[in-house]
């Protein structure tokens, strides 16, 4: 069974997810921050593969990308990074980047890859639904790596049906439209949340963008089954010298009930 | 000394007459040129570019678009632009050469065309705030003014260092009541303000029409705006039947940086086989000289602002810096158009180094008194490797004139 769909079998609330930038803060810091985030009880995660002109984000997460682009990362390097990784980290590990690096990967390889080191899932924001159907579906489902698509409050009914009926593992719903990292008012979501959760998806439902603290994870997580947190946790690893001991902390403090 | 022009290589050829019968130089439904182009795009820029997608041709072609459009046109651009014989340029070059004047249009360039295409079509969109991504400054001018011509507030993206190099731009896009933001991630040009446009319609998914300023961009953008600038070929047509008897001239030259004056010009000269396309790109310090933004010559298929087309990136798909003297040539992408135009053989994209630019600049104003756009000026360098014969018809695209360029002319040729 795919990691991902197990763990939503084990648990459905506040399940929280993190994102990270592979090759940020330090080239080589990928398996230590995977390895902190487990230890701080972390649900699942999301490893960022950088890319020089990513659409989707906004200033911290860009920089982040820069900065591991400049420390030397790339998907090939990554996956070297991760051999071996599941000897130690048992939490779904998602792989989150624009099109254009996995593109020159080779989409076949980069799956197999994906599956040699125990990848479970794939975020390609600029993905579209429709191409992914007509040409990518059968790659992704013969690896058995999930492919997990965007919503947004301003995706129509229909349009959700589809991608709902595509996605696979959970369905990442942006919270307001807006590149990553905005501030934002979760309350005023609460009709597109409601929505979303009396459609009676096939998939759960994890809130991502603008999700930064206790507070907006625990306003998401009223109406969904979770949240995912990006730009709050590359800034909280800007700050710290104990890498281990401030993830394990701001873990910690979203998760308190 | 100029070489035998070879036009295509033989195998490519076959091709060529392959995608001539089937007329597949149109895009397709879903926004493909070949195996180029389509609209690889975030979910947040869905519903936006789905409505354009879905509206953009009837609003086209509705009799009053089309009247109000051409009449914009002709009373405010001064189209028919004029196609001017370049009477001592020929005799130097041995041959007939005729300019395109876009320089002559309000604002300075072709870009005009499209801004008033878009602006019409935004509004009809009911949208209520512009924003457009600009390089040597030209389409921010170009959008700046049909926005205060139709009352909409407009934001300009413009990288950094190019709103250096082309300061009177920016200084007349304030005036016209612009706000112009600048592009300060990555080389600080056309890419990295492109970019940050891509980014604000993202975060106003609502109100906002992105005025894009070339043929790139996620479908349906790079049809739309080729039709917009179509009206470029459409009048050389009509114009060299008028001078020549002949409504095909032998070669058609543009300039290209995404590629929108060469989309105009090549438009409705892609159905007719005779006539040569040749697009220009910018080699910068030369091809070979990793400062380059000449993306046929070293860019394999990848994808940059939404479309699948030739791109200068590294072997890990990171986009690579464009590098050129001219603002508007420094993109390392090309439209979905180009690339597919380039793969078939269809055109022939050759390119111009910065010092060839400058001194064919420098030419054409001292045999013609015409300073062209740095941007054209590549389209020219051209015109001294190519063997035309004494009876042979050369159109040149003049996409835009060279005010903006002074600082740089002066700089550069003192010596």
């Amino acid at each position: 069974m795919n990691r991902i769909e197990k763990l939503f079998q084990d648990k459905e609330q506040r399940i929280l997810s993190i994102y990270f930038t592979a090759g940020f803060p330090e080239l080589n810091d990928t398996i230590r921050i995977l390895e902190s985030l487990q230890h701080a009880d972390t649900d699942m995660v999301e490893i960022g593969i950088p890319f020089s002109d990513s659409l989707a984000d906004g200033p911290v997460i860009q920089e982040a990308n820069m900065r591991a682009l400049h420390n030397g990362m790339s998907l090939k390097l990554l996956f070297a990074q991760l051999r071996g990784f599941r000897d130690k980290i048992n939490m779904p590990v998602i792989l989150m980047g624009s099109l254009n690096p996995v593109m020159q990967f080779g989409i076949e390889s980069f799956l197999r890859s994906c599956k040699d080191t125990g990848i479970d899932g794939v975020i390609l924001p600029d993905l579209p639904v429709d191409e992914y159907e007509k040409n990518y579906r059968t790659l992704f489902e013969s690896q058995d790596i999930y492919c997990i698509f965007l919503v947004t409050p301003e995706t129509s009914n229909e349009r959700l049906r589809k991608i709902d009926s595509l996605s696979g593992g959970f369905i990442y719903a942006v919270s307001s439209s807006s590149t990553t990292g905005k501030e934002k008012d979760m309350n005023k979501q609460e009709g597109y949340f409601q929505k979303l959760r009396q459609m009676d998806l096939k998939n759960p439902v994890l809130v991502g963008f603008g999700i930064k603290d206790k507070n907006t994870f625990d306003t998401a997580c009223q109406y969904t089954n979770g949240a995912v947190i990006g730009t709050a946790f590359i800034k909280a690893l800007q700050t710290g010298n104990n890498v281990e001991e401030h993830i394990n902390s701001f873990i910690k403090g979203i998760k308190a009930r | 000394m100029p070489l035998e022009f070879k036009l295509n290589p033989s195998a490519q050829r076959k091709n060529t007459i392959d995608f001539l019968k089937a007329g597949l130089y149109k895009v397709s439904p879903l926004g493909y040129y070949g195996e180029f182009g389509g609209a690889f795009i975030p979910e947040m820029l869905y519903p936006n570019v789905e409505e354009l997608a879905e509206k953009y041709l009837g609003i086209i072609q509705e009799e009053a678009f089309q009247k109000e459009f051409r009449e914009l046109l002709r009373d405010y651009v001064g189209r028919p632009s004029p196609l001017y014989l370049a009477k001592r340029l020929s005799e130097k070059y041995k041959t007939n050469i005729y300019l395109k004047r876009e320089d002559l249009n309000h604002t300075g360039a072709h870009k005009i065309n499209n801004t008033i295409g878009q602006i019409l079509l935004a509004k009809r969109l009911g949208k209520t705030r512009i924003i457009a991504e600009t390089g040597a400054g030209q389409h921010g001018v170009a959008t700046a003014t049909v926005c205060a011509l139709m009352d909409l507030p407009c934001v300009v993206y413009m990288g950094e260092v190019d709103m250096q190099r082309q300061a009177p731009n920016v200084a007349r896009m304030r005036m016209l009541g612009a706000e112009v933001r600048a592009a300060t991630s990555g080389s600080k040009t056309l890419k990295d303000a492109t970019n940050e446009a891509i980014r604000d319609w993202i975060n106003n998914p609502k109100d906002t029409h992105y005025i894009i300023g070339s043929v790139v961009g996620p479908h349906p953008y790079p049809d739309m705006v080729a039709r917009f600038q179509s009206v470029i070929s459409e009048e050389i047509r009509k114009q060299l039947q008028e001078k020549t008897g002949n409504e095909l001239p032998d070669y058609m030259i543009a300039c290209v940086g995404g590629g929108s004056n060469a989309a105009g010009s090549f438009y409705h000269f892609l159905n007719d086989d005779k006539v040569k396309l040749i697009g220009v790109e910018a080699a910068g310090d030369g091809v070979a000289s990793g400062h380059t933004a000449a993306t046929t010559a070293v860019g394999k298929p990848g994808i940059i602002h939404g479309s699948r087309t030739m791109l200068m990136q590294t072997e890990d798909g990171q986009i690579e810096e464009a590098h050129s003297i001219s603002a508007g040539l420094d993109y390392p992408g090309v439209g979905p158009l180009h690339a597919h135009l380039f793969k078939t053989g269809r055109a022939t994209y050759l390119n111009a180094t910065d010092n060839e630019a400058l001194q064919a600049a420098l030419e054409l104003t001292r045999l013609e008194g015409i300073i062209p756009a740095l941007e054209s000026a590549h389209a020219l360098a051209k015109l001294k490797d190519i063997a035309f014969k004494p009876d042979e018809v050369i159109v040149v695209c003049l996409s835009g004139r060279g005010d903006k360029d002074m600082d740089t002319y002066i700089k550069k040729l003192e010596n």
